[in-house]
């Protein structure tokens, strides 16, 4: 097999599907590792990597930097809160800064769509990409896939639904370039006003009722409410959204099929789905955060491979 | 290509069964022994050793896979990346004498990774190493077998490959000359 068609890892939607199944089977490799009495190999010890998070989080960027010290790769964390952009510093002067200290791979989030893409034009070293604003946020796609592969023997053929603030959600559309690919069918379900005026060009139904949509698919990806990101009113309470599209025990057991419910996480409880719905044998969610690790691994192995020393 | 046999089935069984003898001679009854198989082809070894082991010894012989893709030392050095195979090792190593089992002992950068490797399921009271076949006075690191199926003399443009009749159809070792070596 090649190596990725790809230099960095900005968006699902540079990726072939073979590379999607490379990076699987990479991480197949490294959830035996993790699963260990000593969860470490020293694959990236002559590797340095940045993260970098100008925007909040927590599980993505201890699973990066949990992935990056599996490898033994060095690190260093970076956040915007306690930085010199602060101070009116570029994106690109900041990196580059970073950089002359001799860093070989960044990992980057930040809320401006296209954010990565434009910093791998112009530093050198590999970008990871883990999340640009509404844009794309390719490890979490490529983690879901990994666990509905994991949990249903196969993504191919499988009937997948995406629930809630689509029009905000970079998970919902890297999920579904990630899962078109892997030949999954994909729904969007969500308030009008929440669902992209195009979305149906990327060849995904939209549906604006849950039980419609759950009835359909075998899998339900619950997406938070961005309330961080919406300017206006979407909607006209938490509440009423909640009681649409909100999925609660008597409605996942008045389906007439056992369907496997995933969250990228955080959860608002309560307000996506309830805790008993988070908490019962049909979510995957924690399992979806240990792959995390496994998949990130997987990526920064395989672009680390590709630096020329 | 100039392509010589260098052990033929039936020397091949007699290999098998005599470093069968060795192991048992060192080991006794295998209760504190266990052998690892190093990822691809010396799980080949592994398996038909295994077969032997228990059919003389009349009980089961514990054995594991291990893969030392992520331990190499040729990481990035390559063209392509190396994909992974699996590690299978369900028990700890802790305490226990290890044998180690490949299929070809050369350079011995694979047995290097694989010492390295091996520390991550525990630390082991004693690891030997056994190789079918050794491509003697080619070794990089200092480090030998302790059981030889057959020992060798190559040139390093010469390729020795272990065949089995499990997967090639039949059990031989090859040795491949490029045809322009004046060697």
């Amino acid at each position: 097999m090649d190596n990725l068609s790809v230099e960095h890892l900005i968006g699902i939607k540079d990726l072939t599907k073979q590379d999607i199944e490379l990076i699987f089977k990479t991480a197949d490799s490294f959830k035996e590792v993790i699963n260990r009495p000593i969860k470490k190999v020293p694959s990236l010890r002559d590797i340095t990597i940045a993260n970098l998070f100008f925007e909040n989080s927590t599980r993505t960027r201890l699973s990066f930097e949990l992935a990056e010290k599996r490898l033994s790769a060095d690190i260093v964390n970076f956040s915007a809160a306690s930085s010199s952009v602060k101070k009116g510093e570029t994106l690109v002067d900041t990196v580059n800064n970073i950089l002359s200290m001799k860093v070989d791979m960044v990992v980057m989030r930040h809320p401006n769509p296209g954010a990565a893409k434009f910093l791998s034009e112009r530093v050198d070293a590999k970008i990871v990409n883990a999340g640009d604003g509404t844009h794309e946020h390719p490890t979490q796609a490529l983690l879901d896939a990994y666990s509905i592969r994991e949990k249903l023997g196969d993504v191919a053929g499988k009937k997948v639904v995406i629930v809630g603030d689509i029009l905000h959600s970079r998970v919902a559309l890297s999920n579904i370039f990630c899962l078109q690919k892997l030949g999954a069918e994909v729904m969007v379900c969500g308030p009008t006003t929440l669902i992209p005026k195009y979305i149906s060009e990327l060849g995904v139904k939209v549906e604006n009722n849950l039980r419609k949509a759950l009835e359909w698919c075998d899998v339900a990806n619950m997406l938070r409410i961005q309330l961080e990101r919406q300017d206006i009113k979407y909607f006209p309470s938490l509440r009423e959204y909640s009681m649409l599209f909100g999925l609660d025990k008597a409605l996942l057991d008045s389906l007439n099929k056992d369907i496997v419910v995933m969250h990228p996480g955080p959860i608002n409880r309560g307000v996506e789905i309830t805790s008993d719905v988070a908490d019962s044998k049909q979510s995957i969610i924690l399992n979806q955060v240990e792959n995390g690790v496994a998949i990130r691994m997987a990526v920064i192995y395989l672009l680390a491979g590709k630096i020329d020393r | 290509m100039e392509t010589q046999e260098i052990i033929n089935s039936r020397h091949f069984e007699l290999t098998l069964n005599r470093l069968c003898q060795e192991l048992i001679e060192n080991h006794g009854d295998f209760s504190e022994t266990v052998l690892i198989g190093l990822q691809p082809r010396g799980v080949n070894v592994l398996t038909r050793l295994k077969k032997l082991l228990e059919t003389i010894l009349g009980k089961e012989v514990k054995c594991g896979a291990l893969d030392i893709t992520f331990y190499r030392d040729d990481f990035r050095r390559r063209e392509r990346p190396l994909i992974p195979s699996a590690t299978n090792i369900d028990f700890v190593i802790e305490k226990k004498k290890v044998v180690l089992i490949d299929d070809v002992l050369y350079t011995g950068r694979t047995i290097r990774a694989g010492l390295d490797a091996l520390l991550a399921f525990g630390r082991p009271s004693e690891v030997e190493l056994l190789a079918f076949v050794d491509r003697r006075f080619k070794r990089e690191l200092p480090i030998q077998a302790d059981y030889i199926g057959k020992a060798v003399d190559t040139l390093n443009e010469e390729r020795v490959s272990v065949e089995w009749k499990e997967i090639e159809g039949e059990d031989k070792v090859l040795l491949f000359t490029p045809t322009n070596s004046n060697g």
